[in-house]
């Protein structure tokens, strides 16, 4: 069975919420839709206050090219345009609107029926996609419209469609798969007619046999779809591993995937750019996971963009007891929050409670130089120099060591046996490595 | 024998041949240096901190002897003294500078601040900056990661385990501005060190509305204006909800110290007041 080739872990799989329906979480008396939920510039509220709203009516318009619109996800009274504090306590505009009813935009097609046909051209489907306000859903939150307009020179053959989830605990992307494949595959078949390409792969880990056969049974009938299982290994859902798992061809350092040909999109994302264009619904909901050992009840959620986090929490049976951190995406990419009250965003995939015990950081002990991190590492990087090189500032002596390739998967971190907090020191030295070259750019323009 | 004596012919011959080489090229590119230089870098303190600007005291040195005015170099470590020995040397005059000293612009103490969640990952302060606000509810307070510590050269700063924020060794800080550049909130500021130490500074960053940053702080400055209204020298600005004191105008008079509703001005290496003495004598 195919895998990467370079470095990677492998974790415990603990997909507690595997295989559990997804349900409906119950609109809340208020949302909180922040405007800036995507990588780019935020976006410009267009509401007023005291304005009334319905599901899906545009109350964020993108600014520039890399942005993406934002869509109330309910209908009711815009009650103020504000700050919310995020999960990080940092202060973003955010639009508040109290509920009223559940009155949608009369273009949005409400129908459960899949829509097969695809009758809309291939420039208004990317225009359809950008008005809906799709991002990647896989935790980039990287505008898919930008995504599907390849730069000059460039020419796609091969879509790949991303639905490795290999984050321990996360499910959404496999219960979506269960419950919609015959809306993905469309979506597939949207996403191939954008691009112009005559072949499509779905890369999905072998853990999820019961959505590789129900894909694989889907697309016999298409010759241009094809299903290939792969060999778990975290971090095979990064694009440039995926690429390498299922074509065995590397993207080169600095490049992206689009300059060897290949376009890799997420498959909750194919997912969302089916019901855009097939059905005009835009991004005001996504499913998320709500997992944890000590969780009651751990499960798959569809939440309204905006909801409380606590809302789904409570459906899975509450804030255990013994909760030592709360983190929002997988155990291995996500972040820490500061509490459970922040809205749900097209960034939240996840919520996972891990128990106090398991969640605290050992003691860092020294480098003994057992080179664990670069066997792990999935990019062919050095952590622990790096590490060494952001704890003395060396930002010039770390871009010269790659650290713009890192992918922030913690891969090191995980391997190491002293400790070392590598990943938070290579994401620190990352963020200012690359402030230093866009400064750069900005004052050679 | 006749090896022995071939062989120290051999090398002797070319040992000659390479000293008079040395010899000529060391001649014909000889680098005329200003002699000037190396008496300049005999009388600076050797710190090699940077806090002048230029890198390490050589580089000082050489700025020194080309300047034409010494008004603004300054190396902060030696002081006036140092300063004065500088222009005897160069044979400029120089104008003498007020010392200065850091101070840290926030008063946020575990007492006075309370938690709202907790920390355990990489104990640097760039790192909590990156990812979140850190342990309390203030925006802009100092975060305890101890970068200020490890950036200072004269072991002047020390984080107190007891309070959660640096404190400053007078005795040892010679305001060479390293820690100013390691904070990622920008909370250490180089004020005028005043007259036997006294000084006033404003012990607050936040530039929230007085209720916000009220409920994150007990001792934040609330930007109520009381003590811009209190100061006979006009040098309280308010800006962003908060008060900032400038230091060349400020006569240490504390009034604006008595009047501050929250405490957040401070006041250093003043005498106790009687009146002080009383009412803590009553508590």
């Amino acid at each position: 069975m195919k895998t990467f080739t370079f470095g990677g872990i492998h974790t415990a799989d603990m997909k507690l919420s595997a295989g559990k329906k997804i349900q409906i979480v119950p609109i809340p008396s208020e949302v909180i839709i922040p405007l800036e939920q995507h990588i780019g510039a935020p976006t410009n509220p267009v509401v007023a206050v005291g304005e009334t709203v319905k599901v899906g009516q545009l109350i964020g318009k993108a600014v520039g090219f890399i942005s993406a619109n934002i869509h109330s996800s309910v209908s009711g009274k815009v009650t103020k345009i504000d700050t919310v504090i995020d999960a990080w306590g940092y202060k973003r505009p955010a639009v508040y609107i109290a509920v009223e009813g559940d009155e949608w935009m009369e273009n949005i097609d409400k129908k459960d029926v899949v829509r097969k046909e695809i009758t809309t051209k291939r420039e208004d489907i990317i225009q359809k996609i950008a008005d809906a306000g799709i991002v990647g859903l896989g935790g980039a939150c990287f505008p898919t419209h930008v995504k599907l307009s390849p730069p000059p020179n460039t020419k796609a053959e091969l879509l790949l469609i991303n639905a490795v989830e290999c984050e321990p605990y996360l499910t959404c992307d496999h219960q979506l798969m269960l419950e919609k494949a015959e809306e993905i595959i469309v979506g597939i078949q949207i996403l191939m007619t954008v691009l112009q390409v005559n072949k499509a792969i779905i890369g999905i880990e072998n853990n999820k046999k019961d959505a590789i056969s129900l894909l694989q049974q889907i697309t016999s009938s298409y010759s241009t779809i094809e299903v290939c299982p792969l060999a778990m290994c975290y971090p095979q859902g990064g694009e440039k591993q995926l690429i390498e798992a299922i074509t065995k061809k590397q993207v080169p350092s600095g490049q992206l995937p689009i300059n060897i040909g290949i376009v890799v999109q997420n498959v909750a994302t194919t997912y969302a750019i089916y019901e855009a264009v097939q059905k005009n619904k835009p991004l005001i909901e996504r499913v998320i996971t709500v997992t944890g050992k000590k969780v009651a009840k751990p499960g798959n959620f569809l939440v309204r963009i905006g909801t409380p986090l606590r809302v789904p929490l409570d459906m899975a049976g509450g804030m255990p007891e013994d909760t030592g951190k709360i983190i929002g995406g997988g155990p291995m990419m996500g972040r820490a929050f500061m509490n459970a009250d922040v809205p749900v965003t097209k960034r939240s995939a996840g919520l996972l409670v891990m128990p106090t015990l398991e969640s605290a950081r050992k003691e860092m002990q020294n480098c003994i130089r057992c080179a664990k991190c670069v066997t792990a590492c999935p990019m062919g990087l050095e952590p622990y120099l790096l590490m060494s090189q952001a704890e003395k500032s060396m930002w010039k002596e770390m871009e010269e060591t790659y650290i713009t390739d890192c992918i922030e998967c913690g891969c090191c971190l995980f391997s190491c046996p002293s400790n070392r907090p590598l990943l938070d020191y290579l994401r620190m030295g990352k963020s200012t490595v690359l402030e230093q070259i866009r400064n750069r750019v900005q004052k050679v323009n | 024998m006749n090896t022995i004596f071939l062989s120290l012919v051999v090398l002797g011959t070319i040992g000659l041949l390479a000293a008079i080489i040395l010899y000529v090229v060391s001649q014909k590119f000889k680098v005329e240096e200003n002699p000037i230089i190396d008496e300049v870098e005999a009388a600076l303190p050797s710190a090699n901190c940077g806090g002048c600007g230029f890198p390490g005291c050589r580089g000082f040195a050489v700025a020194c002897s080309e300047a034409t005015d010494l008004s603004n170099l300054f190396c902060p470590v030696g002081g006036n003294d140092t300063m004065k020995t500088v222009a005897h040397i160069v044979g400029l005059s120089v104008v003498e500078t007020k010392p200065k000293i850091a101070v840290l612009k926030c008063n946020g103490t575990c007492e006075h601040r309370p938690r709202t969640n907790q920390y355990d990952g990489a104990k640097s302060c760039k790192i909590i900056h990156n990812l979140y606000i850190g342990e309390t509810a203030c925006h802009y307070g100092c975060l305890g990661g101890g970068d200020c510590e490890v950036a200072c050269a004269f072991d002047a700063l020390h984080i107190n385990p007891v309070t959660g924020i640096p404190e400053i060794d007078e005795e040892k800080c010679t305001a060479c501005g390293a820690c100013v550049k390691a904070c990622p909130k920008l909370l250490l500021e180089l004020r005028f060190k005043g007259p036997k130490g006294k000084r006033i500074y404003v012990a607050c960053s936040n530039k929230e509305k007085g209720g916000i940053a009220k409920k994150a702080c007990e001792v934040a400055c609330i930007g109520c204006s009381k003590c811009f209204k209190v100061c006979p020298h006009d040098a309280i600005i308010i800006e962003n909800n908060l008060a900032y004191i400038i230091d060349d105008k400020c006569r240490l008079c504390t009034k604006c110290v008595d009047e501050c509703p929250t405490g957040s001005i401070q006041k250093l290496n003043f005498p106790i007041k009687k009146k002080e003495v009383a009412e803590q004598a009553q508590a």
